[in-house]
């Protein structure tokens, strides 16, 4: 690990001002993918900045449009067992209870979720080149070991997936990333946050590096009648997702009147297709519907060699998600099996 | 680079060390403090053998930067038996065999112990996913799961 200082401000102003003062600068919350990198040297921070102990981001709250607003310091335990958030964006509390470890949950915050980064081999490994550690030092993933990354949105230069689950659920709900800088405060439409690797793959999102995440605002619709969070991973628990889907319906009848479905591990961004989703308005909530959803979410897919089977997995995945959401039967992340 | 300078709370006693800004609490615990219950598997979340609690949270401690204990309760696997009367959770582990080589089992009997405080009657699914971070190479989980199963049901047979 590199030498860095360290600073603990007592406010938002105060932690705007140190991490100004230093490009180098970075901020950290609960360390489980800052500290982890840092150990690898593939983050080398010249300044931590302790956003912990400031006040007033650790509350869930009612937002005026009805929605509810979860502050930057929010762990991911308190997101996965709020009752507000079980009750009306149960999408939400179950990709977080899909993710990580008890301990992890824990320490996880909301902002620090966002801003995770990928778990390519490559990219963690210092000897190795990457186009995301090291820009213009090439992209070993492609032509290499690459049975982790992306089907969708990739570039010659990146290949990469963002690992979240919690995010591919927030992209689901749009919810909107509430964001202070030194010009002052600025809201990120979730479809907006992540960006895709382009010929920038070293930027994982449109924040800048001298902003804080203070919140993230879920709006009034929750879809908390039809939803369901489905990952598949390597083991039945404590893996990252090769594919997830986290798939919202409202029902009219047998007929879906609006759909929301976003795709994790297949790109390196929670991945969504609004003309996807609007084909689907007015079609019967059954399989023939959901296959020609799926049948245009991955028109694009493209796999890499080792990682070809999951446009395959992506497929059934949706067909499952819709599935287990129109029948109101959300899968459970405690009990894994599948009836 | 200047030392930092911490005062936290460790089992109970008001605790001060000096550290670098990059030690993690982990690296503090079993160096300058002594306190070498806690293991390191792997240093990077994975494993869960170094967990401890942070404020009553359990966390990884190897991800946890020691300066971050300032003024924070810490509670470790040495904190667990009061003097020479285990706790039940330790106690039953030896009786029923859930352990081996032993390098995974001051981390799981601090994720059980928080597990039967929040649910002192927790079904075999529940366990297994609360368990989940903690790994371990040598028992196949089984007797890990039965120990903290026959447990609770012991705890609860006690307190009516
Ligand atoms: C073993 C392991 C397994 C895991 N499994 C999963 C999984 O299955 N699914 C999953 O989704 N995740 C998983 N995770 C990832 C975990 O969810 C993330 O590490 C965690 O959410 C990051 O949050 P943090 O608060 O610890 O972030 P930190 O490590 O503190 O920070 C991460 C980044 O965010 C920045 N940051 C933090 N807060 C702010 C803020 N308010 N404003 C601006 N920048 C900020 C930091 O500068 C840093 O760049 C796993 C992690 C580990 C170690
Ligand atoms: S896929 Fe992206 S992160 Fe992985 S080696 Fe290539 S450039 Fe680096
Ligand atoms: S040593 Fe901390 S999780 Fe393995
Ligand atoms: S007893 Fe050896 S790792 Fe669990």
């Amino acid at each position: 690990m590199n030498r860095f200082t360290y600073a603990r401000p007592a406010d938002l102003a105060g932690a705007l001002r140190e991490i100004a003062r230093d490009p180098g600068a970075r901020f950290i919350a609960g360390g489980t993918n800052l500290v982890d990198l840092m150990k690898y040297d593939v983050e080398r921070p010249t300044r931590l900045v302790d956003v912990t102990r400031l006040p007033g981001l650790d509350a869930i709250e009612e937002t005026a449009a009805g929605g509810l607003r979860i502050g930057a310091l929010v762990s991911n335990t308190a997101i996965a067992y709020d009752a507000r958030i079980g009750r009306r964006y149960p999408l939400l509390a179950s990709a977080v209870l899909a993710g990580a470890s008890p301990q992890l949950r824990n320490a996880a915050s909301t902002g620090g979720n966002l801003l995770q980064r990928t778990r390519c081999y490559y990219f963690y490994d210092a000897a190795t080149p990457c186009n995301k550690r090291e820009p213009g030092s090439g992209c070993p993933a492609i032509g290499g070991v690459n049975r982790i990354h992306a089907i969708l949105g990739t570039s010659e230069h990146c290949i990469a997936t963002h690992p979240s689950d919690m995010c591919v659920a927030l992209a689901a709900l749009e919810a909107v990333v509430q964001v202070a800088g030194p010009g002052g405060e600025r809201a990120i439409p979730f479809a907006e946050f992540h960006r895709l690797p382009g010929d920038h793959p070293e930027r994982d999102t449109t924040l800048c590096q001298d902003e804080i995440i203070t919140a993230v605002e879920l709006p009034p619709e929750g879809f908390a009648e039809h939803h369901t969070y489905l990952k598949l991973r390597d083991r039945l628990s404590y893996a990252f997702a090769l594919v997830s889907v986290a798939a919202a319906l409202e029902l009219d009848g047998g007929r879906i009147a609006r759909a929301r479905i976003a795709l994790g591990g297949v790109a390196h961004k929670p991945w969504r297709m609004p003309e996807a989703e609007a084909a689907l308005a007015g079609q019967p909530a059954e399989a023939a519907s959901f296959a020609l959803a799926a049948d245009r979410l991955l028109a694009g897919a493209q796999g890499h060699g080792h990682n070809d089977f999951k446009i395959d997995l992506a497929r059934r995945a949706i067909l499952r998600a819709l599935s287990q959401a129109a029948a109101g039967t959300p899968q459970s992340q405690t009990d894994k099996r599948i009836r | 680079m200047a030392k930092l300078h911490v005062s936290t709370t460790i089992n109970g006693e008001p605790t001060e060390f000096l550290c670098e800004p990059s030690q993690s609490m982990l690296d503090v615990l079993r160096g300058p403090l002594g306190l070498t219950g806690s293991k390191e598997g792997c240093g990077s979340g994975d494993c869960g053998a170094c967990t401890i609690t942070l404020d009553g949270r359990l966390v990884c401690s190897c991800l946890v930067l020691a300066a971050e204990a300032q003024d924070r309760e810490i509670r470790t696997i040495e904190g667990m038996a009061e003097g020479d009367r285990l706790h039940p959770l330790q106690q039953k582990f030896l009786e029923m065999a859930a352990l081996q080589c032993g390098i995974c089992t001051p981390g799981v009997l601090m994720a059980a112990r928080t597990l039967l405080e929040q649910n002192p009657d927790p079904t075999e699914t529940e366990a297994r996913f609360w368990l989940a971070g903690n790994l371990c190479r040598c028992t196949g989980y089984d007797k890990i799961i039965r120990a903290v199963l026959d447990t609770a049901a012991e705890m609860r047979e006690a307190a009516r």
